[in-house]
Protein backbone atom coordinates (compact mmCIF):
# COMPACT_ATOMS: atom_id res chain seq x y z
CA UNK A 1 0.00 0.00 0.00
CA UNK A 2 1.30 3.44 -0.85
CA UNK A 3 1.08 6.41 1.43
CA UNK A 4 -1.11 8.42 -0.96
CA UNK A 5 -4.04 9.65 1.13
CA UNK A 6 -7.45 10.12 -0.48
CA UNK A 7 -10.11 11.82 1.62
CA UNK A 8 -13.77 10.83 1.40
CA UNK A 9 -16.20 13.42 2.75
CA UNK A 10 -19.24 12.26 4.70
CA UNK A 11 -22.21 14.62 4.73
CA UNK A 12 -25.39 13.88 6.65
CA UNK A 13 -27.24 11.77 4.09
CA UNK A 14 -24.16 10.49 2.23
CA UNK A 15 -24.68 6.85 1.29
CA UNK A 16 -21.68 5.74 -0.70
CA UNK A 17 -18.88 7.14 1.43
CA UNK A 18 -17.91 3.71 2.73
CA UNK A 19 -17.96 2.15 -0.73
CA UNK A 20 -15.83 5.02 -2.00
CA UNK A 21 -13.35 4.57 0.86
CA UNK A 22 -13.26 0.84 0.15
CA UNK A 23 -12.55 1.49 -3.53
CA UNK A 24 -9.73 3.85 -2.58
CA UNK A 25 -8.25 1.11 -0.40
CA UNK A 26 -8.64 -1.59 -3.06
CA UNK A 27 -6.77 0.63 -5.49
CA UNK A 28 -3.90 0.76 -3.01
CA UNK A 29 -4.27 4.22 -1.47
CA UNK A 30 -5.14 5.14 2.11
CA UNK A 31 -8.74 6.30 2.54
CA UNK A 32 -9.14 9.16 5.00
CA UNK A 33 -12.61 9.92 6.37
CA UNK A 34 -13.46 13.63 6.25
CA UNK A 35 -16.44 15.14 8.07
CA UNK A 36 -18.77 17.76 6.62
CA UNK A 37 -18.72 19.87 9.78
CA UNK A 38 -14.92 20.14 10.07
CA UNK A 39 -12.88 22.94 8.59
CA UNK A 40 -10.21 20.35 7.96
CA UNK A 41 -9.06 18.40 4.90
CA UNK A 42 -6.49 16.53 7.03
CA UNK A 43 -3.78 17.28 4.47
CA UNK A 44 -5.11 14.64 2.04
CA UNK A 45 -3.71 14.38 -1.48
CA UNK A 46 -7.11 14.06 -3.20
CA UNK A 47 -10.80 14.08 -2.26
CA UNK A 48 -13.85 12.04 -3.25
CA UNK A 49 -17.31 13.56 -2.82
CA UNK A 50 -19.50 10.46 -2.56
CA UNK A 51 -23.02 9.69 -3.68
CA UNK A 52 -26.11 9.93 -1.55
CA UNK A 53 -28.56 12.62 -0.53
CA UNK A 54 -26.54 15.19 1.38
CA UNK A 55 -28.66 17.15 3.86
CA UNK A 56 -31.63 15.26 2.40
CA UNK A 57 -31.06 17.10 -0.88
CA UNK A 58 -33.68 19.57 0.29
CA UNK A 59 -34.04 22.47 -2.12
CA UNK A 60 -31.85 20.88 -4.86
CA UNK A 61 -29.31 18.09 -4.94
CA UNK A 62 -26.06 19.42 -3.47
CA UNK A 63 -27.41 22.92 -2.87
CA UNK A 64 -26.94 22.87 0.90
CA UNK A 65 -23.87 20.62 1.00
CA UNK A 66 -22.06 23.22 -1.02
CA UNK A 67 -22.05 25.51 2.03
CA UNK A 68 -20.80 22.85 4.49
CA UNK A 69 -17.77 23.91 6.57
CA UNK A 70 -15.54 21.33 4.87
CA UNK A 71 -16.50 22.79 1.49
CA UNK A 72 -15.13 26.20 2.45
CA UNK A 73 -11.78 24.41 2.66
CA UNK A 74 -12.29 22.20 -0.38
CA UNK A 75 -13.41 24.85 -2.89
CA UNK A 76 -10.21 26.95 -2.81
CA UNK A 77 -8.06 23.80 -2.61
CA UNK A 78 -9.76 22.36 -5.70
CA UNK A 79 -9.31 25.64 -7.55
CA UNK A 80 -5.63 25.46 -6.62
CA UNK A 81 -5.30 21.99 -8.15
CA UNK A 82 -6.28 19.43 -5.49
CA UNK A 83 -7.72 16.40 -7.34
CA UNK A 84 -11.45 16.04 -6.58
CA UNK A 85 -13.84 13.39 -7.85
CA UNK A 86 -17.56 14.01 -7.34
CA UNK A 87 -19.76 10.96 -7.82
CA UNK A 88 -23.50 11.39 -8.36
CA UNK A 89 -24.51 13.62 -5.42
CA UNK A 90 -20.85 14.65 -5.38
CA UNK A 91 -21.17 15.77 -9.01
CA UNK A 92 -24.27 17.78 -8.06
CA UNK A 93 -22.31 19.40 -5.23
CA UNK A 94 -19.44 20.31 -7.60
CA UNK A 95 -21.93 21.96 -9.98
CA UNK A 96 -23.69 23.81 -7.16
CA UNK A 97 -20.28 24.99 -5.91
CA UNK A 98 -19.48 26.22 -9.45
CA UNK A 99 -16.35 24.07 -9.54
CA UNK A 100 -17.86 22.48 -12.66
CA UNK A 101 -20.27 24.17 -15.10
CA UNK A 102 -23.89 23.18 -15.69
CA UNK A 103 -26.47 21.55 -13.44
CA UNK A 104 -28.16 18.19 -12.82
CA UNK A 105 -31.94 18.58 -12.51
CA UNK A 106 -34.61 15.87 -12.44
CA UNK A 107 -34.29 13.06 -14.99
CA UNK A 108 -36.23 13.73 -18.17
CA UNK A 109 -38.31 10.61 -17.62
CA UNK A 110 -39.03 11.56 -13.97
CA UNK A 111 -38.00 7.99 -13.13
CA UNK A 112 -35.23 7.03 -10.76
CA UNK A 113 -32.88 4.90 -12.85
CA UNK A 114 -30.81 2.08 -11.38
CA UNK A 115 -28.96 -0.06 -13.88
CA UNK A 116 -25.62 -1.13 -15.26
CA UNK A 117 -24.86 1.45 -17.90
CA UNK A 118 -22.54 1.30 -20.87
CA UNK A 119 -20.43 4.40 -21.39
CA UNK A 120 -17.28 5.59 -23.08
CA UNK A 121 -14.33 7.20 -21.29
CA UNK A 122 -13.57 9.94 -23.80
CA UNK A 123 -10.97 11.86 -21.87
CA UNK A 124 -8.20 9.81 -20.30
CA UNK A 125 -5.96 12.76 -19.50
CA UNK A 126 -7.64 13.80 -16.25
CA UNK A 127 -6.25 13.01 -12.81
CA UNK A 128 -8.98 10.37 -12.42
CA UNK A 129 -9.03 8.63 -15.80
CA UNK A 130 -5.43 8.10 -16.92
CA UNK A 131 -5.66 4.32 -16.38
CA UNK A 132 -8.32 4.01 -19.09
CA UNK A 133 -7.61 3.83 -22.78
CA UNK A 134 -8.99 6.75 -24.74
CA UNK A 135 -12.57 5.94 -25.80
CA UNK A 136 -12.55 2.76 -23.73
CA UNK A 137 -16.05 1.36 -23.33
CA UNK A 138 -16.96 0.41 -19.78
CA UNK A 139 -20.02 -0.71 -17.82
CA UNK A 140 -20.60 1.11 -14.53
CA UNK A 141 -23.77 1.28 -12.41
CA UNK A 142 -25.91 4.39 -12.35
CA UNK A 143 -28.58 5.12 -9.72
CA UNK A 144 -30.14 8.54 -9.58
CA UNK A 145 -33.33 10.52 -9.96
CA UNK A 146 -31.63 13.83 -10.70
CA UNK A 147 -28.83 13.31 -13.15
CA UNK A 148 -29.85 14.99 -16.38
CA UNK A 149 -26.82 17.07 -17.24
CA UNK A 150 -27.82 20.47 -18.61
CA UNK A 151 -25.81 23.53 -19.56
CA UNK A 152 -26.29 26.46 -21.90
CA UNK A 153 -25.20 26.13 -25.51
CA UNK A 154 -21.96 28.07 -25.02
CA UNK A 155 -20.94 25.88 -22.08
CA UNK A 156 -21.74 22.67 -23.96
CA UNK A 157 -19.76 23.91 -26.90
CA UNK A 158 -16.78 24.73 -24.66
CA UNK A 159 -16.97 21.28 -23.03
CA UNK A 160 -17.06 19.52 -26.38
CA UNK A 161 -14.37 21.61 -28.02
CA UNK A 162 -12.12 21.39 -24.98
CA UNK A 163 -12.47 17.61 -24.75
CA UNK A 164 -13.86 18.03 -21.24
CA UNK A 165 -16.55 15.38 -21.58
CA UNK A 166 -14.99 12.61 -19.52
CA UNK A 167 -17.70 9.97 -19.91
CA UNK A 168 -20.60 9.68 -22.34
CA UNK A 169 -23.54 7.27 -22.15
CA UNK A 170 -23.77 4.64 -24.87
CA UNK A 171 -27.03 3.08 -25.94
CA UNK A 172 -30.20 4.55 -24.52
CA UNK A 173 -29.68 7.85 -22.73
CA UNK A 174 -30.80 7.03 -19.18
CA UNK A 175 -31.83 10.48 -17.98
CA UNK A 176 -32.09 12.90 -20.91
CA UNK A 177 -28.62 14.39 -20.31
CA UNK A 178 -27.58 16.85 -22.99
CA UNK A 179 -25.12 15.32 -25.46
CA UNK A 180 -25.42 12.03 -23.49
CA UNK A 181 -23.01 13.48 -20.93
CA UNK A 182 -22.26 11.19 -17.98
CA UNK A 183 -19.26 13.05 -16.61
CA UNK A 184 -17.13 16.14 -17.19
CA UNK A 185 -13.93 17.68 -15.93
CA UNK A 186 -12.57 21.19 -15.50
CA UNK A 187 -9.93 22.42 -17.89
CA UNK A 188 -7.07 21.57 -15.54
CA UNK A 189 -8.35 18.00 -15.31
CA UNK A 190 -8.09 17.80 -11.52
CA UNK A 191 -11.85 18.11 -10.89
CA UNK A 192 -14.10 15.41 -12.33
CA UNK A 193 -17.84 14.96 -11.84
CA UNK A 194 -19.58 11.69 -12.72
CA UNK A 195 -23.17 10.50 -12.47
CA UNK A 196 -22.11 6.82 -12.67
CA UNK A 197 -20.78 5.08 -9.58
CA UNK A 198 -17.31 3.63 -10.24
CA UNK A 199 -16.98 2.72 -6.53
CA UNK A 200 -19.69 0.10 -7.06
CA UNK A 201 -17.73 -1.67 -9.78
CA UNK A 202 -14.38 -2.45 -8.19
CA UNK A 203 -14.63 -6.10 -7.16
CA UNK A 204 -15.37 -9.22 -9.18
CA UNK A 205 -17.31 -10.75 -6.33
CA UNK A 206 -19.84 -7.98 -5.71
CA UNK A 207 -19.12 -5.36 -8.36
CA UNK A 208 -22.40 -5.53 -10.20
CA UNK A 209 -21.05 -5.66 -13.73
CA UNK A 210 -17.34 -6.15 -13.05
CA UNK A 211 -14.40 -3.99 -12.12
CA UNK A 212 -14.64 -1.28 -14.75
CA UNK A 213 -14.85 1.42 -12.08
CA UNK A 214 -11.54 0.64 -10.43
CA UNK A 215 -9.63 2.68 -13.02
CA UNK A 216 -10.81 5.97 -11.48
CA UNK A 217 -9.15 5.03 -8.19
CA UNK A 218 -5.99 3.49 -9.63
CA UNK A 219 -5.60 6.55 -11.88
CA UNK A 220 -5.50 8.95 -8.96
CA UNK A 221 -3.17 6.69 -7.03
CA UNK A 222 -0.75 6.56 -9.95
CA UNK A 223 -0.88 10.31 -10.28
CA UNK A 224 -0.18 10.86 -6.60
CA UNK A 225 2.61 8.31 -6.44
CA UNK A 226 4.30 9.72 -9.53
CA UNK A 227 3.81 13.32 -8.44
CA UNK B 1 -42.36 42.42 10.15
CA UNK B 2 -42.66 41.84 6.45
CA UNK B 3 -42.90 38.89 4.17
CA UNK B 4 -41.02 38.68 0.90
CA UNK B 5 -42.07 36.13 -1.67
CA UNK B 6 -39.42 34.58 -3.86
CA UNK B 7 -40.69 32.67 -6.88
CA UNK B 8 -38.18 30.35 -8.52
CA UNK B 9 -38.84 28.95 -11.99
CA UNK B 10 -36.75 26.82 -14.31
CA UNK B 11 -35.49 28.96 -17.18
CA UNK B 12 -37.78 28.75 -20.21
CA UNK B 13 -35.19 26.81 -22.22
CA UNK B 14 -34.77 24.13 -19.53
CA UNK B 15 -36.99 21.08 -19.98
CA UNK B 16 -39.51 20.77 -17.13
CA UNK B 17 -40.64 17.13 -17.10
CA UNK B 18 -42.67 17.66 -13.91
CA UNK B 19 -44.70 20.42 -15.51
CA UNK B 20 -45.16 18.27 -18.60
CA UNK B 21 -46.43 15.36 -16.51
CA UNK B 22 -48.98 17.66 -14.86
CA UNK B 23 -50.07 19.04 -18.22
CA UNK B 24 -50.56 15.53 -19.57
CA UNK B 25 -52.73 14.60 -16.58
CA UNK B 26 -55.15 17.50 -17.08
CA UNK B 27 -57.11 16.19 -20.08
CA UNK B 28 -57.61 12.90 -18.25
CA UNK B 29 -59.26 14.87 -15.46
CA UNK B 30 -61.51 16.66 -17.90
CA UNK B 31 -59.63 19.96 -18.02
CA UNK B 32 -59.23 20.98 -21.63
CA UNK B 33 -57.68 24.02 -23.23
CA UNK B 34 -54.42 24.00 -21.25
CA UNK B 35 -51.46 24.25 -23.60
CA UNK B 36 -48.69 23.96 -21.03
CA UNK B 37 -47.74 23.82 -17.34
CA UNK B 38 -44.43 24.69 -15.75
CA UNK B 39 -43.72 23.92 -12.14
CA UNK B 40 -41.68 26.15 -9.82
CA UNK B 41 -41.02 26.87 -6.17
CA UNK B 42 -42.35 29.62 -3.93
CA UNK B 43 -40.46 30.72 -0.82
CA UNK B 44 -42.02 32.92 1.87
CA UNK B 45 -39.21 34.76 3.60
CA UNK B 46 -40.20 36.38 6.91
CA UNK B 47 -38.20 39.47 7.86
CA UNK B 48 -37.57 40.88 11.31
CA UNK B 49 -37.92 44.46 10.10
CA UNK B 50 -39.53 46.25 7.19
CA UNK B 51 -39.02 45.20 3.58
CA UNK B 52 -36.96 48.26 2.72
CA UNK B 53 -34.45 48.44 -0.05
CA UNK B 54 -31.61 47.08 2.06
CA UNK B 55 -33.69 44.12 3.19
CA UNK B 56 -34.80 43.37 -0.36
CA UNK B 57 -31.22 43.49 -1.54
CA UNK B 58 -30.42 40.94 1.15
CA UNK B 59 -33.28 38.66 0.09
CA UNK B 60 -32.15 38.98 -3.50
CA UNK B 61 -28.73 37.78 -2.38
CA UNK B 62 -30.33 34.84 -0.54
CA UNK B 63 -32.27 33.98 -3.67
CA UNK B 64 -29.30 34.02 -6.00
CA UNK B 65 -26.98 32.28 -3.54
CA UNK B 66 -29.20 29.50 -2.26
CA UNK B 67 -32.88 29.51 -3.23
CA UNK B 68 -32.26 29.47 -6.98
CA UNK B 69 -29.51 27.92 -9.05
CA UNK B 70 -28.89 30.67 -11.60
CA UNK B 71 -27.50 28.12 -14.03
CA UNK B 72 -30.96 26.67 -14.60
CA UNK B 73 -33.42 28.87 -12.71
CA UNK B 74 -34.75 32.45 -12.69
CA UNK B 75 -36.34 34.10 -9.68
CA UNK B 76 -38.58 37.07 -8.92
CA UNK B 77 -39.24 38.88 -5.62
CA UNK B 78 -42.27 40.67 -4.34
CA UNK B 79 -43.39 41.96 -0.97
CA UNK B 80 -46.61 40.60 0.42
Amino acid sequence: MSSARVGVITFPGSLDDRDAARAVGLAGAVPVPLWHDDHDLKAVDAVVLPGGFSYGDYLRGGAIARFAPVMTELIPAARAGLPVLGICNGFQILCEAHLLPGALPRNGTLHFVCRDQRMRIENNSTAWTSDYAKDQEVVIPIKHGEGRYVADAATLDALERGGLVVARYLGENPNGAMNDIAGISNEAGNIVGLMPHPEHAVEELIGAPGTDGLGFFTSILKKLVNA
Amino acid sequence: MARVIVDVMLKPEILDPQGQAIARALPRLGFDGVTGVRQGKRFEVELEGPADEAALAEVRKIAETLLANPVIEDFTLHVE
